[in-house]
């Protein structure tokens, strides 16, 4: 691929003493395009983004054959050339803004300092950049909202600050965790569309990490589908579905256009037929 | 015949200096055996209305009658018996120190009930748990376990109502298919009433009956299954709600 910004190629993570693996051995490559990740919790999704990032803790064991971004090898990168790569040329939106925001601070301070750190500007002109930055998200009042405390705006608001934020240093490559599960649905279009609109304009690429696979399929153009820390099944439409485990998903998700009387419970035996149940594994 | 019958019911939060008029008028007839649904966005009121009809909130005005019985908010024990509530997260709603066994037992106890050790095996086996869990703590069990002991404890009592406050939101989707599959079966088993808040539509459309969508504390809308189904909606808000919801759709 030309326009490769990310290469994973076989990406473990171990926990603890190489007991718990919670991503096995994972490929994949992302181009100046849209691409999700979706898995129920424990399937690893999440410790991927995270380890593309290096934010996963120390008792973290990270391998990968490679791991290149942007033409740097993410292995070899020390501490402090991960935290200038983090919110400069690499950014994260997590899942709850009500817990990313630092409450203590001004949202207008937060924001700008995207620029201050990695745009070499005054507090000034970082300022006037985050004002702008506000703006291009459509919050309305930007000189109220750039004194106000994280607690006194919505949760949609929030995610559009912290889109606000990361935006501001132009990322090749946004992590975006779970970014509207903790907003109401009648919010959840206008943040997934701004975070398009700007993705886009950006030629940037965005790794849509979620549990809804018909909201990541709607918006992404391929979809990674994990399961036990493996990528069991690589779509580009839910229709192509072939893997009983991505099948199964569908299936178990109630559709208000096809009414059913009971919900089809994925049988994991179908699936995983080496399964045994841990103890205390009924569900 | 009437479950629940709600009258010109409001609800105003007091503090020292300002009064916030959350529910401002709503009625609502639900008869016995049906399961009806709320909808709407994060501070509408539909959490609520839940709560101050199972007795958890006091500042209400207005007519209430559950199961032909009017009641205040001031409530006796048997008013507090026909009604039970199942929140939404699993992890929060449990004692995180008090085993399985006695989480299910305290509110039969109250409630003068039967609570001995076989009583608390078949509430657990009502669920699809094993006996043994009695001897469980929270930490113990998974987030779809815990919901089921969530809803165990709320049927140990016998309740002819229950109240679903997003009971499956903070599950995985296979897992909730099953809870939801568990919750027709008591429903159809025991002509139980369903009085179901939740952000998703499709799950409300999948359970319910009929579906109120509520805005600013007043029901703007009312919907059937099908209406979901087809994107049909008379009010604005309610179109604007179903259109978002089926974004994620492949259609």
């Amino acid at each position: 691929m030309e326009n490769q910004i990310l290469e994973v190629s076989d990406l473990n993570v171990a926990f603890g003493r190489g007991s718990v693996r919670a991503v096995d051995g994972v490929s994949f490559t992302l181009g100046a395009d849209k691409v999700g990740i979706v898995g129920e919790s424990g399937s690893g999704k999440s410790t991927v983004g995270r380890a593309i990032m290096g934010l996963l803790p120390p008792s973290a064991h990270v391998t990968a054959r490679r791991l290149h971004f942007d033409g740097l090898d993410l292995l070899d990168q020390t501490e402090r050339q991960m935290q200038s790569l983090r919110g400069n040329r690499l950014s994260l939106i997590m899942q709850d803004p009500r817990y990313s925001l630092n409450p203590v601070l001004p949202i207008g301070r937060q924001v700008a300092e995207t620029a201050l750190l990695h745009g070499n500007m005054s507090r000034k002109d970082a300022t006037q950049a985050a004002a702008a930055m506000l703006e291009r998200v459509q919050i309305r009042d930007v000189a109220r909202v750039m004194r106000a405390y994280p607690h006194q705006i919505s949760g949609g608001m929030g995610q559009r600050v912290m889109i606000a934020a990361m935006l501001l240093s132009a990322p090749r490559l946004v992590i975006a965790d779970e970014p509207t599960s903790a907003l109401d649905v009648s919010v959840r279009g206008e943040v997934l569309s701004l975070l398009d609109e700007l993705v886009t304009s950006n030629g940037s690429s965005l790794l849509l990490i979620s549990h809804d696979i018909r909201m990541v399929a709607s918006f992404c153009d391929r979809i990674l589908v994990m399961y036990k820390g493996r990528i069991v099944e690589n779509l580009t439409r839910l229709e192509e579905a072939r893997h009983p485990y991505t099948r199964s998903l569908i299936a178990a998700m109630p559709d208000a256009r096809h009414p059913v009387h009971r919900l089809r419970v994925p049988d994991r035996e179908s699936f995983e037929p080496s399964h045994t149940p841990l103890a205390g594994e009924t569900l | 015949m009437t479950m629940i019958d709600v009258q010109d019911f409001h609800v105003r939060f007091r503090s020292r200096k300002t009064e916030t008029h959350v529910v401002r008028g709503i009625d609502l007839r639900v008869a016995r055996g049906e399961c009806v649904g709320i909808v709407g966005e994060s501070g509408c009121g539909k959490s609520t209305v839940l709560r101050c009809l199972v007795g958890l909130e006091g500042g209400w005005t207005g007519h209430v009658s559950l199961n032909g019985k009017p009641v205040r908010p001031e409530r006796q024990k048997e008013d507090l018996r026909a009604a039970q509530m199942v929140f939404q997260d699993p992890f929060g709603s449990l004692h995180p120190r008090h085993r399985i066994g006695r989480a299910l037992s305290e509110p039969a106890r109250c409630m003068g009930l039967p609570h001995g050790r076989e009583r608390i095996a078949a509430a657990l086996s009502e669920v699809g748990l094993p006996a043994e869990f009695a001897d469980r703590f929270p930490h113990e069990l998974s987030g779809g376990q815990r919901q089921r002991v969530a809803i165990a404890r709320a049927l140990i009592v016998e309740p002819a109502l229950l109240l679903l406050d997003e009971p499956t939101s903070a599950l995985d989707v296979s897992v909730q298919a099953e809870i939801l599959n568990l919750l027709s079966d008591r429903r159809e088993e025991r002509n139980l009433t369903y009085l179901l808040v939740s952000h998703d539509l499709s799950v409300v459309a999948h359970m319910c009956d009929r579906i109120f969508v509520m805005q600013h504390g007043v029901f703007v809308d009312e919907l059937s299954p099908e209406d979901i189904g087809a994107g049909r909606a008379n009010h604005p808000y309610a179109q604007h709600l179903i259109t978002a919801s089926l974004l994620g759709d492949a259609a």
